[in-house]
C-alpha cells in the first residue's frame, strides 16, 4: 500500500488563518471526564486550536490558576494513561488541531516512545514540554517525534537572545510559542510596557516558523494585539478561571465569543 | 577525567543537566558561562577565603571523638561543621553565592528554605552584603519552624509563604523558581543544596568542598595520611555530603557512606529514603532520583528532620548510588534520635537531627578497630531542641 502523507492539522490551520485562537485547558478539570466535552464545546465556539494540559504536581512555569486546576485534576484521578483513554474518541468529536502540554517527568515515566505512539494513535498534532531543553530534545526525543509526525513546540521569552531565537527557529516545527513577558502563566495581564517593542522585534526577525503569543492573553484586547504581531494567541489561565466559575457548554461558548468578536 | 565529578555538559553519569523552562534559560546560561571564571579568580578566592576564616570561623576543627570511638570500636573523627556561624555548613555556600551574585551585578537575592537553615544562612549573608533578600518557605514549614522565620526577619529578610501544592520545601523551591522567571534581570537565586539545574549542583559542591579540603590537611597532621578509610554524611539534597566527599570522589580507597532519612521506616509510607523508594526522573531542573508515583507525580516525603525532608537527591549522589561508588543507608527517626542523644552524652555535643542520621550509621555498620572514619557533623542541635524535648527519652 502506498504511504499517505497527511498534513499535520497545525500546519493546515496556519494556511487558512493568521489570527489563530489556541485555548488551553487542564485535562480532567473541573471534572475527570470533562476532557472531550470541553474540547468539543471549544471547537463549536470557534477556537482554532486546543492545548490540553497534562497535570503535574510541580508545574514551575505555571502560576497559581493552572497549578490549582492541575492539583484538582490529579485529585480527580487524571494520569497520562487515563487521558489517552479519554482521547481515544477525540477525533470522533474534534477536527481542529490538538496539542498536549506537559512537564517532562510524567512523560519520561510513561516512556517517550510509547507517548509518541499514543499521541499519533489518538490524533494529537503537537506537544509542548516547557521543561525539556532544546539540546536534550534534539539528542534524545526528536527522532520519535519526527517519526510520528508530531510537532514539538519551543518557547521564547523577552530575554531569549537573538542567536538562540534563530537556533530555536531552526529546530522548530508547527509554531513558536512566544511568551509575552518575563513571567509564569497568568501572572501579568494587559499589554505591558515594552511588550509591543518586543513583539515587533520578533516580527521583524522574519522567522520561518509561525508564532503564537501566550501568557497574559486574557481578553479581546490582548488577543487582538497579539494577532497584529503574530499568527495568533494562546489563552490559558483566563479560560481556567472561566471553567472554575462555570464549565457549562453555554458558558464556554460565551467566553470564546467574548474574545473572537 | 573524573569518573564521579561533573562532566563538561553538566552531567554526573546519566544524571544532572538543566531541565528548565526557556524563561529561565538566560539566567542559568549567564551563570553557567561565568561561574567557573569568577570562582577561580584570585579576587574571588581572596574574599571568599577571608570571609570563611574571619566570619564563618573556618577551618572548623577535626575532632577525635575518643569516647564515641571506644563505644563503636573504631577511630572516629568529627568534622565540626556545627561550629560554623549560623550553626551549620549551609553558610559556606551562601557566602560563595552572594560573592558570585555581586560580581554578576545582581542586586537582589531569593532563596527557598525548608526548615529555615538555608533561609537563615542566606538572610545572614544578605545582611552582611547589604542586599535585598526574599526567602520562600512553605506555609506549613513556617508554622513548624517559627523561630527561624523570626531569625530571618531580624536579619532583614522578607519571608514569603509558599501556599501552593503541599506547602513545604518542594513548593518553596517551585515558588522561588517562578519568582526568578518573573524577575530575571536583577535577581540571583541562591539554591541551598547540590540540586537544581546545572551549574548549581557543581557550584554548590565546589563551595562546600572546603570541608573535604580541610579534612585532608587536618588528617595529615594527626594521622600522617590525607585520606580516611570512610567518610560518613547525611543526605537530604546532599550539600554537606557533596562537600565532605568532594576531594575523595575519585580516590576509591576512600569508602563514601551516605545516610538518608527513612522517617518512620522505608515501608511506612512516611519516609524520605530517596534511593530506596525513588526512581530516575526530573525534579527542580535536573535529572536525578526522586520519590514519585507510577504516573510521575512528585511524592511528599517525611522525616523528623526537616533538612532531610526532600523528595530528591542531588544528581552527584544519584550517580554515586547508581555507580555503586557510595554506600547508602536509610536511617529511621528513632535510630537518629538515639544516635543524637548518644553523642550528646558521650561527647558533650548535641547534633542537629540531620547529622544524627549520619551518626546512626555507626550502629548499622561495623568498622575495623584501626580504620579511620570521618563523620561530617553538619549542624548543631540548638534548632532541634523542641524535637529532642518532644522525643523525651534522654
Amino acid at each position: 500500500m502506498e504511504k499517505l502523507t497527511v498534513m499535520n492539522r497545525i500546519d493546515h490551520v496556519f494556511i487558512e488563518r493568521n489570527d489563530t485562537l489556541n485555548v488551553y485547558f487542564t485535562a480532567g478539570y473541573p471534572v475527570l471526564d470533562d476532557t472531550i466535552s470541553v474540547a468539543r464545546s471549544l471547537e463549536e465556539a470557534g477556537a482554532d486550536m486546543l492545548e490540553i494540559g497534562i497535570p503535574f504536581s510541580d508545574p514551575v512555569a505555571d502560576g497559581p490558576t493552572i497549578q490549582e486546576s492541575s492539583q484538582q485534576a490529579l485529585e480527580n484521578g487524571m494520569t497520562i494513561e487515563v487521558l489517552f483513554g479519554q482521547l481515544k474518541s477525540l477525533r470522533e468529536h474534534v477536527t481542529i488541531p490538538v496539542l498536549l502540554m506537559g512537564y517532562v517527568n510524567p512523560i519520561i515515566q510513561y516512556g517517550i516512545e510509547r507517548f509518541c505512539d499514543k499521541c499519533a494513535e489518538v490524533g494529537i498534532d503537537g506537544v509542548i514540554v516547557p521543561d525539556l531543553p532544546m539540546q536534550e530534545y534534539l539528542d534524545h526525543y526528536e527522532a520519535n517525534f519526527k517519526e510520528k509526525g508530531i510537532h514539538n513546540i519551543f518557547l521564547i521569552s523577552p530575554n531569549t537572545t537573538e542567536t538562540r531565537i534563530r537556533e530555536i527557529d531552526e529546530n522548530s516545527s508547527g509554531f513558536i510559542y512566544v511568551v509575552s513577558s518575563s513571567s509564569i502563566t497568568g501572572a501579568k495581564t494587559g499589554v505591558q510596557e515594552g511588550q509591543l517593542a518586543y513583539y515587533q522585534r520578533i516580527q521583524e526577525m522574519k522567522l520561518k516558523n509561525r508564532r503564537l503569543i501566550g501568557f497574559g492573553i486574557s481578553d479581546k484586547e490582548t488577543y487582538q494585539t497579539a494577532c497584529k504581531y503574530a499568527d495568533g494567541a494562546i489563552i490559558g489561565s483566563a479560560f481556567i478561571k472561566q471553567l472554575k466559575n462555570d464549565a457549562s457548554d453555554s458558558a464556554i461558548k460565551e467566553f470564546v465569543k467574548g474574545i473572537k468578536k | 577525567m573524573s569518573r564521579f565529578n561533573v562532566d563538561e555538559k553538566g552531567y554526573y553519569g546519566q544524571f544532572g543537566g538543566a531541565y528548565i523552562p526557556e524563561m529561565l534559560y538566560p539566567n542559568v546560561e549567564e551563570l553557567r558561562q561565568n561561574y567557573l571564571q569568577i570562582i577561580e579568580s584570585d579576587d574571588f578566592k581572596g574574599e571568599f577565603d577571608q570571609l570563611l576564616k574571619t566570619y564563618v570561623g573556618r577551618p572548623t576543627p577535626l575532632y577525635f571523638a575518643s569516647r564515641l570511638s571506644e563505644k563503636h570500636n573504631t577511630k572516629i573523627y568529627l568534622k565540626r561543621e556545627d561550629l560554623c556561624h549560623t550553626g551549620a555548613h549551609k553558610v559556606n555556600n551562601t557566602i560563595g553565592q552572594i560573592l558570585l551574585a555581586k560580581r554578576l551585578g545582581k542586586s537582589r537575592i531569593i532563596a527557598e528554605t525548608g526548615a529555615g537553615q538555608h533561609g537563615v544562612a542566606t538572610a545572614t549573608v544578605c545582611a552582611l552584603m547589604g542586599m535585598e533578600c526574599v526567602v520562600y518557605m512553605g506555609e506549613i514549614d513556617m508554622a513548624r519552624q517559627k523561630p527561624n522565620v523570626e531569625r530571618m526577619k531580624i536579619l532583614g529578610a522578607e519571608v514569603r509563604p509558599a501556599s501552593s501544592g503541599s506547602k513545604t520545601l518542594k513548593d518553596a523551591t517551585n515558588e522561588a523558581m517562578r519568582h526568578w522567571i518573573n524577575n530575571p534581570d536583577d535577581t540571583h537565586y541562591i539554591i541551598g543544596s547540590v540540586v537544581g539545574p546545572h551549574p548549581y549542583p557543581d557550584m554548590v559542591a565546589r563551595f562546600q568542598s572546603v570541608i573535604s579540603a580541610e579534612i585532608q590537611s587536618q588528617l595529615q597532621e594527626v594521622e600522617g595520611r590525607n585520606a580516611p578509610d570512610h567518610v560518613i554524611a547525611c543526605v537530604g539534597g546532599g550539600s554537606n555530603a557533596a562537600g565532605a566527599f568532594y576531594h575523595f570522589l575519585d580516590d576509591e580507597s576512600v569508602n563514601l557512606i551516605a545516610s538518608e532519612a527513612a522517617g518512620e521506616g522505608v515501608a511506612s509510607g512516611r519516609s524520605a529514603a530517596t534511593t530506596t523508594l525513588g526512581k530516575p526522573g526530573v525534579l527542580h531542573g535536573s535529572k536525578t532520583i526522586l520519590m514519585q508515583t507510577d504516573d510521575g507525580q512528585v511524592v511528599e516525603p517525611y522525616s523528623i528532620s526537616a533538612g532531610l525532608d526532600y523528595p530528591g537527591i542531588g544528581p552527584m549522589h544519584a550517580h554515586l548510588f547508581d555507580a555503586g561508588r557510595a554506600e547508602f543507608y536509610s536511617i529511621t527517626d528513632e535510630e537518629a534520635m538515639i544516635a543524637g542523644i548518644e553523642l550528646s552524652k558521650l561527647e558533650g555535643i548535641i547534633p542537629a537531627i540531620e547529622s544524627a542520621h549520619a551518626l546512626a550509621v555507626l550502629e548499622n555498620r561495623r568498622f575495623e578497630r584501626d580504620e579511620v572514619v570521618v563523620l561530617n557533623l553538619s549542624g548543631r542541635g540548638d534548632k532541634d531542641l523542641e524535637t529532642y524535648i518532644k522525643w523525651g527519652k534522654y
